[in-house]
């Protein structure tokens, strides 16, 4: 129960489905979505596979609470190695099409090998076909969205696809479902593109059930209370969204401004969450439209956005005068304060490209403030950038760029490789602000001390949602640290990625532990799922996930070395704000955190700990 | 008191907690596609809709069925299905202005908003209040009251 018990394995190269029944040991294990898919991807790939080669797996992962009446049962994950990474990849989306896929009865996904020609795979309930792209292939998600919709003649049908940076190879290709949400990180769409698949549309009718339905409605409906009353879930989520961050982080002097050269924005309050709500000068109308949900959420965070009509980006271009997908905090930070750019519609359509031609908004505004660095230093040049002036600050450099990536055409090929290879190319490798070739997001930590070894440390490259210190070291959610002090982050950052993990392998969305802890969790999965879930039993499953992962890495070639961060993280300190003059303490907290894993001095898990685990 | 099920589309935020309501309450698992409540997403515009049957006092369903399988629920103003009686013909769902009464290919009858014998599970679940479910004779009176709270009493007074 609430599993489906039934994954879809695609064979590409064979241009089959078949269904197989769901390994139930392994969900007992590894529970759903990220830590499930992640188990069948380590048990079928090899992990030294070249990830763009038809030897690398892609997996669409439900979780057990994906499609239930739980708050938040929107989520599924993408889970392959990635392109853009090297590492485990694992992109989390919302949106409505993991559910309608739970809804059609399956768990799972598996793509395996690569089409002779372009496809996409349409499911019907129990039906499964893969179709000829025609007609789709070369379109951006908007456009692949509305023919899908309009061939099939279903108003309901669920659309996952790439757009035009997935198909020719851009570094962080996104997988964007329902128009504008993401698996937006670590290129699973460029994986997706590797593989000639376009998209995924799902109708299901089949719906979900939970093992015992009374206790699960009684359950969901005390915990959905717990978000309605506390502040964060209840109120500043769905009045600002996550960019209700944007003003409090640049204060707290951890707003990462210019690549990192800076810790705070003047222009911050121009591109927050509550300018977003202010009357624009222009025409009077707010930026935002309103929030909105994804399935089954009550807290509603997400932002509807709409920019004037006059503004330079849309003059004559009303195919982008509708709301759409806004600004959230890390896509505010990267397109703005990173790259120094303070004009919020300017960001607001940058944000609409990255949606409609599917790609990753923070490695491409990190990769463009790489760029920027290095045009004001010369070593990028007008010869290279076919005459754009990459200033800092410049509006017209970002919109220009964010267009040149979509069509992978100009200077955009260049910034389409991400800021490790862009920088490496430039003989400037130390100007990527990158762990394991992924770009960090919006949190300096050399401000928020947690947040260094949190990307130090994250199997998928630089992420904040590995381990969101931020809420404990910012927040004080679910107790407050000092941001300023490494002592006792190693123990804080374990046991965030542990529950992180579990959290994300349950078919609920991460938010929700702004005011849930596991205790939340897991009486949910219990009323809904098989067997006895336990907070132990759960809390273990994310620890064993974790380690999963980290052998993946490990076999893939990664190795404590990669544990580390940019030297600007580590060498030039802070210039302003409550962190001036601190760097970030990696070093003393790194080997605490591996021995707190049971890990050996090399980062590698001893044998004790992988038994302990259920691993060796 | 009769009451009716009343729908403020601006709070809607779309998470479609109501057709997952809808469906465990009627079919014992999460489905929105069955659900008789429907959330309906009008993306350009940024505006999410719930929308069911109303349930007409003079129902044209009612009147165009001719194995009188719907019935009025005297206790909640509900028009009803009688699954025993209903043989599939979907008149109903042509006559019907609205298009709130819908065709289920699983069992062969016909699905409608019964109002949960007078106790609906979409307005319970829902978590703005874009649906509730109040007194039949004063639905308009939040928007009165909004009308009324801009009147300036004082300028009347002096004119």
């Amino acid at each position: 129960m609430s599993w489906q018990k039934k994954i879809l394995r695609v064979n590409l190269t064979e241009g089959t489905c078949t269904p197989e029944p769901l390994n139930m040991e392994w969900a007992a294990d590894y529970l759903g979505q990220r830590g499930l898919g992640t188990k069948y991807l380590v048990e079928e790939v090899d992990p030294k596979v070249d990830p763009v080669s038809p030897d690398n797996k892609l997996i669409f992962a439900t979780g057990p609470l994906t499609g239930t009446a739980a708050s938040t049962g929107a989520r599924y994950s993408v889970v392959t190695k990635g392109a853009l990474t090297g590492a485990i990849a694992c992109s989390n989306s919302g949106g409505y099409f993991g559910a309608e896929l739970k809804f059609a009865g399956w768990d799972m996904i598996i793509f395996e090998g690569k089409a002779p020609k372009p496809v996409y795979l349409y499911i019907n309930d129990d039906q499964a076909e893969l179709i000829p792209a025609d007609g789709i292939w070369g379109k951006s998600v908007w456009e692949a969205d509305k023919i899908l919709h309009d061939r099939h003649q279903d108003p309901q049908l669920k659309i996952s696809a790439i757009g035009r940076s997935g198909e020719e190879g851009v570094m962080y290709a996104c997988i964007v479902n329902d128009l504008h949400r993401a698996a937006g990180r670590s290129g699973v769409g460029t994986v997706m593109g590797s593989k000639n698949l376009k998209a995924v549309a799902v109708r299901g009718t089949i719906g979900v059930s939970v093992k015992d339905p009374q206790r699960f409605m009684q359950t969901v409906t005390e915990k959905k209370k717990i978000l309605a009353g506390n502040p964060v879930t209840g109120q500043g989520l769905p009045t600002y969204g996550t960019q209700v961050l944007m003003n409090v982080i640049n204060e707290v002097g951890a707003l990462p401004t210019r690549n990192s050269s800076a810790v705070q924005f003047d222009g911050a309050s121009k591109i927050s969450g509550e300018a977003m709500h202010e009357p624009r000068a222009s025409d009077g109308k707010t930026n935002l439209v309103t929030n909105q949900a994804c399935f089954g959420c009550t807290i509603a965070c997400g932002r509807i956005s709409r920019i004037d009509k006059e503004h330079y980006t849309v003059k004559n271009r009303p195919e982008y005068w509708g709301a759409s997908g806004g600004l959230e905090y890390e896509n505010a930070w990267s397109l703005g304060a990173d790259c120094g750019v303070d004009d919020l519609d300017a960001l607001t359509f940058a944000n609409y490209i990255c949606n409609e031609q599917g790609f990753d908004p923070i490695t491409f505004g990190a990769t463009l403030a790489a760029a920027m660095e290095l045009y004001e230093k010369g070593v990028i040049t007008d010869a290279d950038t076919g005459g754009v002036k990459l200033n800092f600050g410049s509006a017209e450099a970002l919109t220009t760029m964010a267009e040149q990536v979509g069509k992978n055409e100009g200077f955009g090929k260049i910034l389409g490789l991400g800021s490790k290879r862009l920088c490496e190319k430039y003989g400037h490798p130390e100007l990527s602000m990158s762990v394991k070739g992924q770009e960090f997001p919006a949190y300096d930590p050399r401000g928020i001390q947690g947040m260094g070894l949190t990307y130090a440390t994250s199997n998928r490259g630089a992420c904040h949602l590995r381990s969101y210190t931020v809420a404990s070291e910012i927040l004080g959610i679910p107790e407050k640290t000092d941001p300023l002090v490494t002592g006792g982050k190693a123990g804080l950052v374990k046991a965030f990625q542990d529950a992180t993990a579990a959290v994300d392998s349950s078919g609920l969305c991460l938010f929700t532990t702004f005011a849930w802890t596991l205790e939340d969790f897991y009486p949910q999965i219990d009323a809904a799922c098989e067997g006895e879930w336990t907070l132990e039993r759960l809390a273990q499953t994310g620890e064993r996930i974790w380690n999963l992962e980290r052998q993946f890495n490990l076999a893939a070639g990664f190795t404590a070395q990669d544990d580390t961060l940019p030297k600007r993280m580590l060498t030039e300190p802070a210039t302003s704000g409550p962190a001036k003059g601190k760097v970030n303490g990696l070093d003393q907290m790194l080997p605490e955190y591996y021995e707190l894993r049971g890990w050996t001095k090399e980062g590698v898990p001893t044998s004790d700990t992988l038994q302990n685990l259920g691993l060796s | 008191m009769q009451r009716s099920l009343y729908i403020s589309p601006d709070k809607c935020t779309g998470c479609l907690q109501c057709e997952m309501a809808c469906s465990f309450e009627h079919e014992g698992t999460f489905n929105p596609a069955k659900s008789r409540i429907k959330v309906f997403t009008f993306h350009s515009e940024g505006r999410f809709v719930p929308y069911t049957c109303t349930q007409c006092d003079e129902a044209w369903c009612m009147s165009a069925c001719p194995t009188e399988a719907i019935s009025l629920d005297a206790a909640t103003g509900a028009k009803m299905v009688n699954d025993a009686l209903c043989v599939g013909c979907k008149v109903c769902t042509i006559a019907c202005p609205f298009g709130t009464i819908n065709y289920n290919s699983v069992t062969g009858k016909v699905i409608k908003c019964d109002l949960c014998g007078g106790d609906p599970a979409c307005a319970k679940a829902c978590p703005t209040q874009a649906i509730t479910y109040i007194d039949a004779e004063g639905t308009g009176y939040d928007r009165m009251r909004a009308w009324a709270s801009r009147t300036d009493n004082q300028s009347a007074a002096r004119a």
